[in-house]
């Protein structure tokens, strides 16, 4: 199945290693993603902050692209994906704004193009049987909270793919690779998102919170399916903290035995290996 | 246009009528549903630190306390992670409101003092109209100069860089595309 890629401005530097899991991840599936040729950014996490026209056609414009390939999209970044997901919404259902992103962005919409997370095509277009089909190294043991962040269920109406007080498809998917997901209450509850350079006191005590009831949960590591999540949770920990954040991505290509996932979780300023080797899946 | 005094534990905040229906004909939200519930607030953890709860906006923008809610600390520790209009028992999109008191207290230019929200936003989607994308080491350099505080990060940006997530070739082409955008978009940017 071929689908257009959209990897955003955090997958090409302080989430690159996301980008080179999730290409691998998908590759290993039979996925094919073709990068967008042209894409821009999609405006977050200021252009909704300070212009309504900005957040839009911003927006609008890389869909306007993704329409010319007649692909669906498929986005990693839950910053991204939310974004361009809500534009799509409003031009979907509100003739008036479907109008104004028109002139906007300078195209016509035609709505024949759906957005994806990533994410959401592992869950529902793959599927966790397939995923556990592809295994070869089982996480066996290996004890996660799946972190889903803000962005990725809300709001519902925008993007129904999972329950946006308690979603479950990350933990569905941990336990396809053969993880043990653990039930703790946030799950959704905000790392700060872009307020890490301008309030970063703010942002650490969030991730403090965060971190301390997936240690009381008893997690060995979190699970993030976002840049700005896994930035957040390693950048502004506690200094005595050093509990490893995964991609999903990346424990997919553990699981499913990639030669490429020691060269991605090099990358993490928490090192995840002394974890791993504890549990057999790292040299 | 109706103006009048409040007299709050805050001080005294000047309405102005015509604040709400601003406010609500932008946001495009019911405002006047709001019965303060307080369940926005009690699953708010950023604006713990503001200086209203969300709720409290909320009633400062049902009393028209203009000048109240613009330079309030609030707006600018809202991240829009959108768990406050998910709970809402009146389908009030609380981000959806903060975004809109965030465009005009940036239209207007004004801030609380100290806030460097509107610096970080206005470099950001300078990033955007000269190239595109965000060039995340751009962007960080920038906004550390802008601000005077280069050496916070220091430590955390060189673990970055060694670990190859801040490159730091920019991407100098220009996109045309983009550049329309800006120029049809009204207001800031």
């Amino acid at each position: 199945m071929q689908y257009s890629y959209y990897p955003g401005c955090s997958l090409e530097a302080t989430g690159v290693e996301y980008n080179l899991s999730t290409r691998a991840v998908a590759g290993a599936l039979g996925l094919e993603l073709v990068e967008l040729p042209g894409w821009t950014c999609c405006g977050s996490s200021s252009a909704h902050a300070v212009n309504k026209d900005l957040a839009l056609g911003l927006a609008a414009h890389n869909i306007a692209l993704a329409q010319e390939q007649g692909r669906d999209l498929v986005v990693p970044c839950s910053a991204c994906y939310t974004r361009l997901c809500k534009a799509d919404h409003e031009m979907r259902h509100d003739p008036a704004e479907k109008a104004r992103a028109e002139r906007l962005a300078g195209f016509s919409y035609t709505g024949k193009i759906q957005i994806y997370s990533f994410l959401e095509i592992v869950k529902d277009r793959v599927g966790c049987d397939e995923v556990a089909r592809a295994v070869r190294k089982p996480l066996t043991g290996l004890k996660v909270a799946c972190y889903y962040g803000c962005l990725l269920v809300r709001p519902p109406e925008v993007r129904p793919f999972d329950r946006a007080e308690d979603p479950t498809s990350l933990d569905e998917l941990a336990a396809a690779l053969g993880a043990e997901p653990v039930p703790w209450c946030y799950k959704t509850t905000c790392c700060g998102a872009g307020l890490s350079l301008t309030r970063p006191e703010v942002v650490e005590q969030l991730v403090a919170r965060l971190l301390a009831a997936a240690r009381e949960a008893g997690a060995d590591a979190l699970v993030t399916a976002c840049p700005l999540c896994q930035n957040n949770l390693e950048m502004r920990r506690p200094a005595q903290e050093g509990i490893p954040v995964f991609y999903f991505t990346e424990l997919m290509g553990l699981a499913f035995g990639l030669e490429e996932a020691p060269g991605w979780l090099k990358k993490h300023l928490v090192d995840p290996f002394p974890l791993l080797q504890r549990f057999s899946l790292a040299g | 246009m109706a103006t009048a005094t409040l007299h709050l534990p805050a001080g005294e905040i000047t309405v102005d009528a015509a604040f709400r229906e601003e406010v609500a004909r932008l946001s495009g939200q019911p405002l006047e549903l709001c019965f303060q519930c307080q369940k926005c607030a009690s699953g708010c953890y950023p604006t713990q630190e503001g200086d209203y709860t969300p709720n409290e906006i909320m009633r400062l923008i049902q009393y028209g306390a203009r000048d109240a809610v613009l330079r309030s600390r609030t707006i600018w520790l809202c991240t829009s992670c959108e768990t406050c209009g998910l709970r809402c028992p009146n389908g009030i999109r609380i981000a959806e409101v903060m975004d809109t008191l965030k465009q005009m207290a940036a239209a207007r230019g004004i801030a609380p003092v100290g806030e460097t929200g509107p610096l970080f936003h206005n470099l950001f989607l300078c990033e955007i109209r000269a190239v595109g994308r965000v060039h995340e080491t751009m962007l960080m350099l920038k906004y550390k100069l802008k601000t005077g505080n280069l050496f916070a990060d220091m430590k955390l940006g060189w673990q970055l860089f060694r670990r190859g997530k801040l490159p730091l070739v920019p991407r100098l082409k220009k996109d045309p595309a983009v550049r329309r955008i800006f120029e049809r978009a009204g207001g800031q940017g």
